[in-house]
């Protein structure tokens, strides 16, 4: 009886503040219903296939190596991999890098975006968000106390002969700066764009820059698939344009340089005063991450430090390999009367499913829900393919005007590929 | 007019302070003893990590893990399906319960990140935390972040026992039971040194009582308790950081939501390489060749070891009844240190000056204790014995050279 009564009085205390906003995972959701139809997975956003040999050689030869390799490393970030990473991001903008004190190694780029917006961002600051933007920004940034504000890309309207690209999508700059208030924060980006592709060209950073110094704004930029950029698409770091590095956070991942997801290896590259801050929120939070995957990764820089530009070198052949890839699904979705946006960069393709008609009355998504999720059910339920409906990435407010993409996933083997290429070629038969 | 300019832009960079959340984290024991006993010269006793190897099938598990493409991407969020499996297997038998994979356990990297989960997910601002002293230092600091406030209570030596072992320090159930009030959500597990059931028992009587939540287990403390463990001190690979925390549904859902807002996911290869390790060793449990089992047999020789040479030494050791740390008290040594001007307390001034004259690193005790407690434990020194025998052999000579200069 005792223990009954404690059990109920328990329950209305439980939960703390920042876990009431338990956001909607649209990442289960649509992993769920992928497995349980066994469709074939564009869906999830990650290569199908094995990192580079090279990279996986390192990592057993950690695991071999000294018994220090499976101890305790530094808990800012394994001296190998700090040093990597400082001398070839410092050669690439420009300056010296401080391995001990411009660098923080995370698990994973998740964990350096959650260590910049709780070090950085407090209750009541604005935190302005490019749409469409990856999900966890939203809710990390609500965790953080900080109110998100919303500025959609949208597409230019071109004279529908060119094949549309995610360079036709652009931010207004009269629309941004008119976000800018005394209670912003930071400004978050990422370039090259997940779901869109988009790669943000230097003069569009520097409207961003430009405000941001007028303002005095933090800028976080999410940069994870910076080695992936196609048809001569120059990927550009703000970090770099004048006056910002000062107030910039440069965020990579391991996982995607490396096509080794799995091994949640991040960090975060940014000015002494900012990096410190998110040191002591790294520090509450995890303390240190794994040794051998940091270990392995420092190889795997070490070698394409010396390869860089060269044919070699795995920030070129992963690109080229992902082009031909970008082509094949490109061609199969326009065939499919599936209006594809060729991507810049990344390893994602949006595709405009207006032309395709479907009767949704006998699926079970309710009439509120957002014609993309409905869309991507049936695709699932009914063609055995999985993708992701792009509305996600929209705040609700802007959700309604972008509900007719979905999104395709292209780092996956020419099978899997393939069997996506057979079930587009049955809708031009279907309709 | 440049000068003005750059004069205007420091004002203005200095808006950019940091957040509330993360005021005064900046002091913190490992970063600053870690770096001190770096130096290969000096015999590390300090930060609790293993010089031994791990058990061979685990780095070959984790060897032959990173050679399945798979295994090298992105796993389950709330952990990987095959360690999640082995965990319950493990614990089902430990518990003597069925316990849900999927709802009742969560993945964490290292043992802190089932802390830092647990913190965030359950407790909130204005609530009372109980921690018992000595405790692992981020406690203190997590509750806080939190926005909640620690209560502390001291476990106290009785006194006139001529070898003391950490069986001598006790509760007082009167002093405990004064530490609840209305706004109190729960208490602390003794990282230190070990409890008998007798006082768990206590602990968790006054727990329902006081409806409270609670970190330890025991029967009837299900529906309240959240255990948190850590691969890295099971199979003495610290360096993987994964880490568990297993409890009921209602309370492991707010530490997923943590999770999923924060790291997302653990690395993969490592916990299938766990997994593995759990399974060859559930299959052996209750056997001598049970891990589990040897590691705290070679670890006993070890502390009987290092219990001895202290002694020896004149430096009495806290025998543990359990965990690879040992605290000695330095007070027969009569150390003056009166040419250290820092204000600082005397475990502080002694290890560094231990490291420094002596070549052998120790992390101090009251790093472990608020700020009242400090007079009671700064006589006190931890050290690590979960070294290989040439490090301990190390140790011992510097203990027994110790009056010569």
């Amino acid at each position: 009886q005792q223990h009954r009564r404690a059990f109920m009085i328990m329950s209305g205390r439980l939960h703390a503040r920042g876990t009431e906003r338990v956001h909607k995972n649209v990442w289960l959701e649509f992993a769920r219903l992928a497995a349980d139809y066994k469709a074939v997975n564009l869906g999830q956003g990650f290569p199908d296939f094995s990192p580079p040999e090279f990279v996986q050689d390192a990592f057993c030869k950690a695991v071999s190596g000294g018994h220090q390799m499976h101890q305790y490393t530094r808990p800012f970030g394994h001296p190998p991999l700090v040093h990597i990473l400082a001398k070839f991001f410092g050669r690439i903008v420009g300056r010296e890098i401080d391995p001990l004190e411009d660098v923080l190694v995370t698990v994973g780029a998740y964990q350096a975006l959650f260590c910049a917006f709780q070090a950085l961002i407090e209750e009541g600051d604005e935190v302005i968000i490019v749409e469409p933007f990856f999900d966890c920004y939203q809710p990390m940034v609500k965790k953080a106390g900080g109110k998100p504000v919303y500025v959609p890309l949208r597409p230019v309207s071109g004279d529908g002969s060119a094949v549309p690209s995610s360079g036709d999508w652009v931010l207004s700059p009269e629309e941004l700066a008119s976000k800018f208030t005394p209670r912003t924060k930071a400004v978050v980006i990422n370039t090259p764009n997940n779901p869109l592709g988009k790669v943000y060209k230097t003069e569009e950073l520097q409207v961003i820059a430009d405000l941001c110094i007028k303002h005095d704004v933090l800028c976080i930029s999410d940069e994870v698939y910076e080695w992936l950029t196609y048809d001569g698409n120059k990927h550009v770091k703000i970090a770099g344009l004048p006056g910002m590095w000062e107030r910039t956070v440069t965020i990579g991942s391991a996982g995607k340089t490396f096509s080794a997801t799995g091994w949640k290896v991040g960090w975060a590259i940014g000015s002494e005063q900012i990096i410190q801050r998110l040191k002591a929120m790294h520090q509450m939070s995890v303390f240190d991450c794994a040794t051998a995957a940091q270990e392995a990764v420092a190889r795997g820089f070490e070698r394409e430090y010396e390869l860089f530009g060269t044919p070699e070198s795995y920030f070129q052949q992963l690109p080229a390999m992902l082009h031909q890839k970008r082509e094949k699904l490109a061609s199969c979705l326009g065939g499919a009367g599936l209006q594809p946006v060729m991507p810049e960069g990344g390893y994602f393709m949006i595709a405009d499913t207006s032309s395709v008609t479907v009767d949704f009355s006998d699926f079970m998504s309710t009439d509120d829900e957002p014609h993309d999720f409905r869309f991507v059910k049936w695709l699932i339920k009914e063609k055995g393919l999985a993708t992701i409906p792009v509305s996600a990435f929209y705040s609700p407010e802007h959700r309604k005007d972008f509900d007719k993409y979905i999104r395709f996933c292209f780092i996956k083997e020419d099978s899997t590929l393939d069997a996506a290429d057979d079930i587009l070629r049955t809708f031009s038969q279907r309709q | 007019l440049m000068h003005l300019c750059f004069v205007l832009q420091n004002i203005m960079t200095s808006r950019h302070t940091h957040t509330k959340r993360i005021e005064g984290l900046d002091k913190n024991v490992w970063v600053a003893f870690t770096s001190l006993a770096a130096d290969p010269s000096v015999v590390n006793l300090g930060q609790g990590f293993p010089d031994i190897p791990p058990p061979s099938y685990v780095k070959e598990a984790l060897a032959q893990a990173a050679s399945v493409d798979k295994m090298n991407q992105y796993t389950r969020g709330f952990g990987h399906p095959s360690l999640v499996k082995a965990l319950s297997q493990v614990y089902g038998k430990v518990y003597e319960r069925q316990i849900d994979p999927l709802k009742e356990i969560l993945v964490t990297v290292g043992g802190y990140g089932s802390l830092f989960s647990t913190m965030q997910g359950l407790v909130e601002d204005g609530d009372e935390v109980i921690i018992i002293e000595p405790f692992f230092d981020c406690y203190v600091p997590m509750v806080r972040m939190a926005g909640a406030k620690p209560v502390l209570i001291p476990l106290r030596l009785k006194s006139g026992k001529k070898t003391v072992t950490s069986a001598d320090w006790f509760l007082d159930p009167d002093e405990l039971s004064s530490k609840f009030s209305s706004k109190t959500k729960r208490r602390k597990h003794l990282h230190t040194t070990g409890r008998t059931s007798d006082e768990l028992q206590m602990i968790a009587d006054l727990c329902i009582k006081h409806d409270t939540l609670c970190f330890t287990t025991l029967p009837g403390m299900w529906d309240r308790t959240i255990t948190i463990s850590s691969a890295g001190k099971t199979f003495s690979v610290t360096g993987w950081k994964l880490g568990w925390s297993i409890g009921p549904e209602h309370l492991m859902r707010h530490l997923q939501t943590v999770m999923q807002n924060t790291i997302y996911t653990c690395p993969t290869p490592l916990q299938e390489a766990v997994a593995q390790g759990l399974q060859h060793n559930f299959e052996l449990m209750g056997q001598p060749e049970c891990y589990f089992s040897s590691l705290a047999e070679e670890l006993e020789g070890k502390r009987d070891r290092m219990a001895a040479f202290l002694q020896e030494a004149g430096m009495p050791p806290v025998i543990p009844e359990g965990g690879y740390f040992m605290l000695v008290d330095v007070t027969p040594l009569n150390q003056d240190l009166s040419h250290m001007v820092q204000d600082e307390a005397y475990d502080y001034k002694f290890v560094k000056w231990m490291i420094k004259e002596k070549k052998l690193a120790a992390i101090p005790v009251t790093a472990f204790v608020g700020e009242e407690s400090k007079k009671q434990f700064e006589k006190y020194i931890r050290l690590c014995f979960i070294k290989q025998d040439s490090t301990l052999d190390a140790a011992e000579a510097i203990l027994k050279n110790w009056r010569k200069i």
